[in-house]
C-alpha cells in the first residue's frame, strides 16, 4: 500500500524508487481543483459544455462566416469575396465594405423566390404525405405485442443499413421508363405506354417519403406508446365508439409526437439536395440545389451565403416552433 | 352504516355462471350472483382474486368465455361500452389529461348528443355536487389527489347511469381522506339512487360502504352477505380469516346436539362448548374461530364461565384505541386478545408476563367446518 499523505513513508521503502514517489508527492501534494472550480463547476455544468463548446465551433462559427460572408462583395480571388474591413493607405485609413446587394438580389431575383417557395412546397407536400404513411404504422407498431414491437421497429430502421444515395439510384432503377413499375404496368397490359414517373415532383414525393419515414415513424412511435389504453377504456364507458376516441383522445394527446415528426421530415427536406437532383425536374429546381450551383459552379460565395442565411432564417421558425413543443411534453411529463 | 330498505323482489344486475379464462388461467370461476337496485355491492377480495375481471366483465371491457349478464333484464353479451347503461369509475380515475375538469365531465353527455345548454346546465349541476364548481376549468394535473377522485366520480356519475362500477375508489387516497370521502360517496349515492358494484381489497372500505358484500376468491364467490353476516358469519375459514383477524382452532366434534356442540381442541387444553347446533358428521374435524375482541382477559378466574383457559401475556400493542394482546397459552399456541382502552390511565392494565384467563360466551365462536 502507498501512502499518499499525512505519515511518513514506511522504513523499508524510503530508498527504493518508490520511496523517491513518496517523498516527491509528499512535498507537491496530489493535484488539488482551485477553490473557485470546485465551488462553481458542478459535474452536470461539464456535461452540458461539451454539446455546447460542439455547437459553437461546428454551428455557430461556420454560421458567423457565412453571416460574413454573405455581406461581402464578389471577387475574382482565392478566397472569392472582398473583405469586410480593408486597411487602405498602408494602414491609415480603414474600409468597410458592407454590401446588402446580395440580400437585395436574393429577395428581388423570382428564381431565388420561386426556388424557395417550391422547395418549401415540396417539403410540406413530403411531410404531409409522412404523416399519413407513418401515423397509422408507428398507431400500429405501438399497439402491438412488445416481442413484435422490437422486430418491427428493426425492420423501421432497417434501411439505413444500406447506403443513402444507393436507396435513391434504386428509386431511379423503378421509375425510369423503362423501368421495374412501367415493365411490370406494361407486361400486365394496364397501360400501353411507359408512365412518365422519373423526373417529376411525384418521383421527389416518393424519394423524400421513402428516405424520411422513420424520422416521422419514430417520435410519433415514441409518444402513442407512453398513451395510457385506460383513458380509451373510459371514453368508451362514456359512450364514444372507437373512431370517436381516436379522434378526441389519442390524436390530440399525440400532437407533440406530431409536431416532432413533421419538424424531423420538414427541416431536411427543404434543404433537400440528392434526392430532387437525381429524382426530379431538370427545369425546376430546389434551393439546396441552387445553394451548392452558387457556391460550386458559379463560385459566388456572398450570393450563396445570402441564399443560406435567408434560408436559415426561414427555417428558425418552425425549429422554435418544435422546441417550445418538446419544452411543453417535457414539462407534461415532469407531473 | 344505516339499513335501507333495498327491493329484493328484482335483480337488477344478474350474473348467470360466468366464467372467464386468459388462455389456462381462470379468472372468474363459474359465478353467479344478483345485485338489487339502489345497492352498494362491494366485491371483496385479494389481489388476483378476479374481482376486477368481473367488473371490467360488467362494463363490457371483456366478455365472459361462457355465461350471461344481464343489466336490467337486457342481455349485455353483444353490447358494446359504448352502449351499456353503466359508467365505471376507474382505479387510475383515468381523466383525459388535455381537457379541463369541466370538459371531462361534459365528455360522456356529448357523446348522447344533447344540446349545449343541457350539457352545460349537468355538467355544472355535477360539479356543485361533487364542490368542484370553482375548478371547472383547471386541468387534472392541477388538482390534487382527491379532487381527482370527485372528478372521476363526476365524469362517471354525469351519465346518470344505472350502475356504477367503482374500481378501488379510494385505493389512492390517504387514510383520512380515504375515512372522509368513504361517507361522502355513501351519501351521494343515497341521493342519486344510483346502484353502485365497488370493487375493493380493503375490507374495512367494504364493511363501511356496502349493502352487501361478496367476497371473492380464485375467481370464485365464497360469500355474500351484509357486511354483519361476513364479519360474524363467516361460511368458511377463508372468509373468517380474511375479513378481520380471528383465531382459528383445529377441532374434533365430541358432543353434537340440536341446542348445543362441545368440541375438543388440544391446543385449547379445553372443550370449547358452543351455543348453538351444527349440521356436521359425528367426530367430524372443525375449526373453531373466535375474534379477539369477544375474548374477555382477566387476571382471576371469572365465574361460571362455559369456555376458560390460561396463558400468559407475550406480547402487547398499544392501538390507541385498542390493545392487541398476544397471550401464549399452556399449549404454547398464541391467541390473539383484543381488550378496548376504556380507561385513559394504565394503572390496571394487563401488562407483560402476566398470567391470565381467557373466557368467552357460549355464543361466540363460530364452528366451520371447511
Amino acid at each position: 500500500m502507498v501512502r499518499i499523505s499525512g505519515s511518513p513513508a514506511p522504513q523499508g521503502l524510503s530508498n527504493s524508487r518508490l520511496g523517491l514517489l513518496h517523498a516527491l508527492l509528499h512535498q507537491y501534494g496530489p493535484p488539488r481543483w482551485s477553490r473557485y472550480v470546485r465551488e462553481h463547476w458542478s459535474g452536470q455544468r461539464l456535461v452540458i459544455a461539451v454539446p455546447w463548446i460542439w455547437l459553437f465551433l461546428f454551428f455557430i462559427v461556420p454560421f458567423l462566416i457565412v453571416f460574413k460572408i454573405s455581406f461581402s462583395e464578389i471577387r475574382l480571388a482565392m478566397p472569392p469575396y472582398a473583405p469586410l474591413f480593408e486597411w487602405l493607405e498602408e494602414g491609415r485609413r480603414l474600409v468597410t465594405t458592407l454590401d446588402l446587394s446580395n440580400y437585395a438580389f436574393v429577395i428581388s431575383d423570382g428564381l431565388y423566390v420561386s426556388t424557395f417557395l417550391y422547395s418549401l412546397k415540396i417539403a410540406a407536400v413530403s411531410t404531409v404525405l409522412c404523416l399519413l404513411v407513418g401515423y397509422p404504422m408507428a398507431y400500429g407498431i405501438a399497439r402491438a405485442a412488445p416481442t413484435t414491437r422490437s422486430l418491427l421497429l428493426m425492420l423501421i430502421i432497417l434501411p439505413f443499413w444500406t447506403s443513402f444515395l444507393l436507396r435513391v439510384y434504386a428509386w431511379m432503377g423503378l421509375l425510369k421508363s423503362d423501368g421495374v413499375i412501367n415493365n411490370v404496368l406494361l407486361s400486365l397490359g394496364l397501360i400501353d405506354m411507359p408512365l412518365t414517373l422519373l423526373y417529376t415532383d411525384l418521383a421527389v414525393y416518393i424519394g423524400i417519403v421513402y428516405s424520411y419515414l422513420p424520422f416521422m415513424i419514430l417520435p410519433l412511435y415514441a409518444n402513442l406508446e407512453k398513451h395510457d389504453i385506460t383513458l380509451l377504456e373510459a371514453a368508451a364507458d362514456l359512450g364514444a365508439r372507437p373512431f370517436k376516441s381516436f379522434f378526441l383522445i389519442t390524436l390530440p394527446l399525440s400532437v407533440p409526437g406530431i409536431v416532432a415528426g413533421c419538424l424531423l421530415v420538414f427541416i431536411p427536406a427543404v434543404g433537400e439536395f440528392v434526392i430532387p437532383s437525381l429524382l426530379g425536374r431538370a427545369d425546376q429546381l430546389m434551393i439546396g440545389r441552387i445553394l451548392s450551383d452558387e457556391f460550386f459552379a458559379n463560385r459566388d460565395w456572398p450570393v450563396a451565403s445570402a441564399v443560406a442565411i435567408v434560408m436559415l432564417i426561414a427555417l428558425l421558425l418552425p425549429i422554435m416552433i418544435f422546441q417550445r413543443y418538446q419544452r411543453r411534453e417535457l414539462e407534461a411529463a415532469k407531473r | 352504516m344505516a339499513e335501507k330498505t333495498i327491493d329484493r323482489s328484482q335483480e337488477y344486475v344478474r350474473i348467470e355462471s360466468v366464467t372467464k379464462r386468459f388462455g389456462d388461467f381462470v379468472a372468474v370461476d363459474n359465478v353467479s350472483l344478483n345485485i338489487y337496485k339502489g345497492e352498494i355491492f362491494c366485491l371483496l377480495g385479494g389481489s388476483g382474486c378476479g374481482k376486477t375481471t368481473l367488473l371490467r366483465m360488467l362494463a363490457g371491457f371483456e366478455a365472459p368465455t361462457s355465461g350471461r349478464i344481464l343489466i336490467d333484464g337486457q342481455d349485455m353479451a353483444s353490447t358494446p361500452p359504448y352502449e351499456r347503461p353503466v359508467n365505471m369509475m376507474f382505479q387510475s380515475y383515468a381523466l383525459f389529461p388535455h381537457m379541463s375538469v369541466e370538459r371531462n365531465v361534459a365528455f360522456g353527455l356529448e357523446q348522447e348528443g344533447l344540446t349545449k345548454a343541457e350539457v352545460s346546465n349537468r355538467v355544472a349541476d355535477m360539479l356543485d355536487i361533487v364542490k368542484l364548481g370553482e375548478f371547472a376549468r383547471r386541468k387534472p394535473h392541477q388538482l390534487s389527489g382527491g379532487q381527482r377522485q370527485r372528478v372521476a366520480l363526476a365524469r362517471a356519475l354525469v351519465k346518470r347511469p344505472k350502475i356504477l362500477l367503482l374500481d378501488e375508489p379510494l385505493g389512492a387516497l390517504d387514510k383520512k381522506l380515504r375515512e372522509h370521502t368513504q361517507f361522502e360517496l355513501i351519501n351521494l349515492q343515497e341521493r342519486l339512487g344510483v346502484t353502485f358494484v365497488v370493487v375493493t381489497h380493503d375490507q374495512e372500505e367494504a364493511m363501511t360502504l356496502a349493502t352487501r358484500i361478496g367476497v371473492m376468491n380464485k375467481g370464485q364467490i365464497v360469500q355474500v352477505g351484509t357486511p354483519t353476516d361476513i364479519y360474524e358469519f363467516p361460511n368458511s375459514r377463508f372468509v373468517a380469516d380474511f375479513i378481520g383477524s380471528v383465531n382459528i382452532f383445529e377441532g374434533q366434534l365430541i358432543e353434537d346436539e340440536p341446542g348445543h356442540v362441545r368440541i375438543r381442541c388440544p391446543e385449547l387444553d379445553t372443550t370449547v362448548f358452543v351455543s348453538h347446533g351444527i349440521s356436521s358428521a359425528p367426530d367430524a374435524k372443525v375449526s373453531v374461530a373466535i375474534r379477539p375482541e369477544k375474548i374477555e382477559m382477566t387476571r382471576g378466574a371469572p365465574e361460571g364461565a362455559e369456555n376458560l383457559t390460561r396463558g400468559i401475556v407475550k406480547e402487547i400493542a398499544y392501538m390507541g384505541d385498542m390493545s392487541v394482546y398476544l397471550v401464549k397459552l399452556d399449549s404454547g399456541r398464541m391467541v390473539r386478545v383484543t381488550i378496548p382502552n376504556v380507561e385513559r390511565h394504565a394503572d390496571e392494565r394487563i401488562v407483560w408476563d402476566e398470567a391470565v384467563h381467557l373466557s368467552w360466551h357460549a355464543s361466540s365462536p363460530v364452528v366451520l367446518s371447511q
